[in-house]
C-alpha cells in the first residue's frame, strides 16, 4: 500500500496528515512551527508517520502547503494552502461551495465548485485584526490561556463594541474596557464578534453559496463557531479535523498524483530576498 | 514558423529602441536643466504636450520621473525626504517622489530634471489640482488648469447630446486659447499655428500605431506582454507624443508586432503561453520585473491592461485631430481623451467585460494600490460585476505603484499562485480531464474520520 501526505506549515502551527489509498486519513501530527521552518517540516512529517508506525519510503508523494511549503524540502511539489483547504474541505463535506479558513495571522473567505475546485477566494491584507493573532494578543492582555477564552466568551451577555482595526492595539482597548469596569466574558465576546464581523465582510467579498465549511486553528474555539453562526444565520460545517483541512487537502492532492500520474504543479521558487 | 534571421533581428526591438529613446530623452532633460532652458510640466492624463512642443518648450512629465524612481529602486529615499517634511504616508507617491525630487534639485537616477517655467494639467485626477500647487508655491511660476467638463457616467464621452458636447468642447477650447496666450509670453514666442499642425499630425501616426498594436494582441499567442513591455512602449507614447521619433517608433513597433503575429513568437521566453490575462491598475513598479515573472512563471500573459488606456493621453481612442481647424479639434481631442480616460478608471466594467470577451481572455487581475485611490477605488465592485457576467478567475491583490514598505511579495505570491493553480483546475476541467477517484474518495466512501457537523455554542 502507498500512502501519501500533505505538510501544512502555518505562520503559527504545522500540521501533517497521511492518507491511505482510500483517501482515509491515518496519521497525523500538530506542531509549534517556530523559527526553524524546515525542522518544524520535517518533525511533523516524522511524528505523522509514527502516529501509524510507518516508514518515509511507504509514503508515495508528499506536497506541502501553507506560507512555509517552500521549506518542505523533502516533498514532491507545492500547492497553496487555498487550493488545499478548498480541497479538503470539499472532501470533508462534499455539498460545501463556500469555506472560510482562520488561521493565525490570515483569514480567507473561498468559494469552489463542488468537489473542490476554486472559484474565488478573498483574503485579510497587511491587518492580521480578523484573525486568530488578534485573539493571541486578547489572550495576552487578560493573561488568560487561549483555549480559555471560547469557553468564557460564550458566557457573555452584553458584547463590548471593539473598534480598533489593528491587533497591536487590540491589547489596550481590552485593557482600557477592564478599566471601565466591563466583564472579561462580555469583553471576551466583543472580541469575537469584532473578528467574526471582518470576516463575514470577507465571506460577502466571494458570494456566501450552498454549505459553509470552517476549516483552521480558529474551528477549536467554539465561541468563534457560534458567533460566525448566528451572523450567517446558517449552520457551518465544522470538523474535529478542520484544523487539518490545509494538510489533508495537501494529502488528497498528493494521493491524486499517485493515482492518475498526472505531472505534479510546477515546482515554485521560494519568493526573493 | 521559424523566424529568419530578419526576424530575429526584429524580435524585442521596441524594447531596445524604447530604453534607448528614454535614456536619450533623460539625458536632453538632463542637458536642459544645466542649461537652465525653460520646461513645461504635463501630465499623461489630459496631456496637452501639442501645445506645449509647438513652442518647442522641453516637456517634462512628473509622473514619468516619479515611478523611475521606483523602477529604479530608489523611490524610498524620495518618499522618506518628502515625509521628513510632513507629507503623510498616505499622500500619492508620485507626488511625494517629485517633491522630493525638486527639494533634491532635480537630481534623479536617469540624470538631472529641469523645474518648471510652466505647469499645465487638466482634472483627470484631482491629486493633479494640489500637485501642480506646489510647484507654484515653489518656483511662483504659471499654473494652468484646464477644467474639463465631465459626464459622471460610465461610457457617456460618446453619448452626449452634439449640443452639449460641442459646448463643453468649445468650452475647453477657449482654455486652449488661454493656454496659448500664456504660453507666449512664458516663452517670448508667437504661437505657430502651422508648427503645432505637424505636432498633431506625428500624434495621429502615433495613435493609428499605438490602436493597432494594442489589437494585435488580440491574437494567440499574444505579441507583448501588456504589463512589461507595454509599460516601456506606454513612456514612449507619453513622452515623445507629437515628434516625428515617436511615430517613428511606433510604424517600427507595428512591423516587429505584426511580424510576431506572423511567426506566433510569444513575449513569454522560458515558457509556452497558458493564460491569458487583462490587468487592471498601476503596476507594481517597486518590484517591478519581479511583479511581472510572479505571473510569467507560470505561462501567465497580460494580453490588455488597463493601464494602456487610461494612462495614454488618450492614444487608445479611435480619433484623429482635424489638422484643418488643429485648436478646435484639440479641444476634442482633449475632452474625448479625458472622458475616456476618467471611464476606464472608474466606469471600467463594460470595457473590461469586452476585452475578455475580444481578448480571449481566462482571468482578469485587479491590483489597486495604496497611492492612488483614483485608480483603485471601486475595483471591488468591478470584479464582482464582471464574475457575475463572464466565466472567468478574477484575482484581487493589493501593493503599491511607488512605496516599497506596503508590498509583500509573500503575500502576493501566495495569492498569485493560488489564482493560477485556480485556473490550472479549471483548464484541466474544461478539458475534459476528471480529477483523480481518490481526490473525491472521501465523498465517494464516506467522509475521512472525524466529519461532524456541529452547531455553534
Amino acid at each position: 500500500m502507498s500512502y501519501a501526505a500533505g505538510v501544512d506549515v502555518g505562520s503559527t502551527q504545522t500540521k501533517a496528515i497521511i492518507v491511505d489509498e482510500d483517501g482515509a486519513i491515518v496519521g497525523r501530527s500538530l506542531l509549534p512551527t517556530g523559527a526553524n521552518v524546515v525542522a518544524a517540516a520535517e518533525h511533523a512529517f516524522a511524528t505523522a508517520l509514527a502516529d501509524r508506525g510507518l516508514s518515509e519510503d511507504e509514503v508515495g508523494f508528499v506536497i506541502g502547503t501553507g506560507y512555509g511549503r517552500y521549506r518542505v524540502e523533502f516533498g514532491d511539489t507545492q500547492i497553496t494552502e487555498i487550493v488545499c483547504h478548498a480541497r479538503g474541505a470539499a472532501a470533508m463535506f462534499p455539498d460545501t461551495e463556500t469555506v472560510l479558513d482562520m488561521g493565525g495571522q490570515d483569514t480567507k473567505a473561498i468559494r469552489i465548485k463542488k468537489g473542490g475546485d476554486v472559484l474565488d477566494f478573498c483574503m485579510n491584507d497587511k491587518c492580521a485584526a480578523g484573525t486568530g493573532r488578534f485573539l493571541q494578543s486578547a489572550a495576552a492582555a487578560l493573561e488568560m490561556e487561549l483555549a480559555d477564552l471560547g469557553p468564557t466568551a460564550l458566557k457573555g451577555q452584553r458584547p463590548v463594541k471593539i473598534s480598533t482595526t489593528c491587533t497591536v492595539f487590540a491589547e489596550s482597548e481590552v485593557l482600557s474596557w477592564l478599566a471601565r469596569g466591563k466583564r472579561i466574558e462580555d469583553i471576551l465576546l466583543g472580541v469575537h464578534e469584532s473578528i467574526a464581523s471582518r470576516s463575514f465582510a470577507l465571506l460577502r467579498r466571494v458570494g456566501i453559496q450552498g454549505e459553509i465549511t470552517f476549516t483552521g486553528g480558529v474551528t477549536r474555539n467554539e465561541a468563534m463557531v457560534a458567533v460566525m453562526n448566528q451572523i450567517l444565520e446558517a449552520e457551518m460545517n465544522v470538523s474535529e479535523e478542520s484544523h487539518y483541512m490545509g494538510a489533508l487537502g495537501a494529502a488528497l492532492f498528493a494521493l491524486e498524483r499517485i493515482h492518475k500520474g498526472r505531472e505534479p504543479l510546477r515546482p515554485r521558487e521560494e519568493v526573493s530576498a | 514558423m521559424t523566424p529568419t534571421v530578419t526576424d530575429q533581428e526584429l524580435m524585442g526591438r521596441g524594447t531596445r529602441d524604447g530604453a534607448r529613446l528614454f535614456r536619450e530623452w533623460f539625458a536632453r532633460l538632463s542637458t536642459s536643466a544645466e542649461r537652465g532652458d525653460p520646461a513645461a510640466y504635463v501630465f499623461v492624463m489630459g496631456s496637452l504636450a501639442e501645445v506645449l512642443r509647438s513652442f518647442d518648450l522641453r516637456i517634462v512629465f512628473p509622473e514619468i520621473n516619479s515611478l523611475q524612481t521606483a523602477v529604479r529602486k530608489v523611490s524610498d529615499e524620495y518618499l522618506s525626504l518628502a515625509e521628513d517634511h510632513g507629507f503623510s504616508p498616505d499622500v500619492c507617491g508620485y507626488v511625494k517622489a517629485d517633491y522630493a525630487l525638486q527639494i533634491r534639485r532635480g537630481q534623479h537616477p536617469m540624470g538631472r530634471i529641469p523645474p518648471p517655467s510652466v505647469a499645465v494639467l487638466t482634472n483627470a485626477c484631482n491629486t493633479y489640482l494640489k500637485w501642480a500647487e506646489i510647484w507654484e508655491r515653489m518656483y511662483d511660476v504659471p499654473i494652468v488648469t484646464v477644467d474639463v467638463p465631465g459626464t459622471r457616467g460610465p461610457g457617456a464621452a460618446g453619448v452626449a447630446s452634439a449640443q452639449d458636447f460641442e459646448r463643453d468642447r468649445k468650452y475647453v477650447e477657449h482654455q486652449i486659447r488661454e493656454l496659448i496666450a500664456v504660453l507666449e509670453d512664458v516663452t517670448g514666442t508667437p504661437f505657430d499655428i502651422d508648427r503645432c499642425r505637424e505636432v498633431l499630425r506625428h500624434t495621429n501616426e502615433m495613435g493609428r500605431s499605438w490602436r493597432r498594436v494594442l489589437e494585435l494582441n488580440r491574437g494567440t499567442p499574444a505579441v507583448f506582454d501588456s504589463m512589461l513591455e507595454g509599460t516601456i512602449y506606454l513612456g514612449v507614447a507619453n513622452a515623445l507624443r507629437g515628434t516625428p521619433e515617436g511615430a517613428r517608433y511606433f510604424e517600427d513597433l507595428v512591423e516587429e508586432m505584426e511580424a510576431k503575429r506572423l511567426a506566433g513568437v510569444s513575449p513569454l521566453i522560458d515558457h509556452s503561453e497558458e493564460h491569458r490575462l487583462i490587468f487592471v491598475g498601476v503596476p507594481c513598479y517597486p518590484i517591478f520585473r519581479r511583479f511581472y515573472q510572479l505571473f510569467s512563471e507560470w505561462g501567465g500573459v497580460f494580453v490588455g491592461s488597463t493601464y494602456l488606456w487610461f494612462a495614454s493621453g488618450g492614444l487608445n481612442i479611435d480619433f484623429e485631430y482635424d489638422l484643418s481647424r488643429p485648436i478646435e479639434s484639440l479641444a476634442e481631442g482633449v475632452v474625448l481623451g479625458v472622458r475616456k480616460a476618467v471611464d476606464s478608471m472608474l466606469f471600467q466594467d463594460d470595457a473590461i467585460i469586452e476585452a475578455i470577451d475580444s481578448f480571449d481572455a481566462d482571468g482578469v487581475v485587479y491590483h489597486p494600490v495604496k497611492s492612488c485611490r483614483t485608480v483603485s477605488t471601486g475595483l471591488a465592485d468591478s470584479r464582482r460585476v464582471v464574475l457575475e457576467n463572464r466565466d472567468v478567475l478574477c484575482l484581487y491583490i493589493e501593493s503599491d505603484m511607488m512605496d516599497k514598505r506596503v508590498v509583500s511579495e509573500a503575500q502576493l505570491k501566495n495569492r498569485i499562485d493560488a489564482f493560477f493553480e485556480g485556473l490550472q483546475s479549471r483548464k484541466l476541467r474544461l478539458s475534459g480531464a476528471k480529477p483523480a477517484k481518490a481526490a473525491t474518495s472521501g465523498a465517494a466512501s464516506g467522509p475521512p474520520s472525524g466529519a461532524t457537523k456541529r452547531g455553534g455554542g
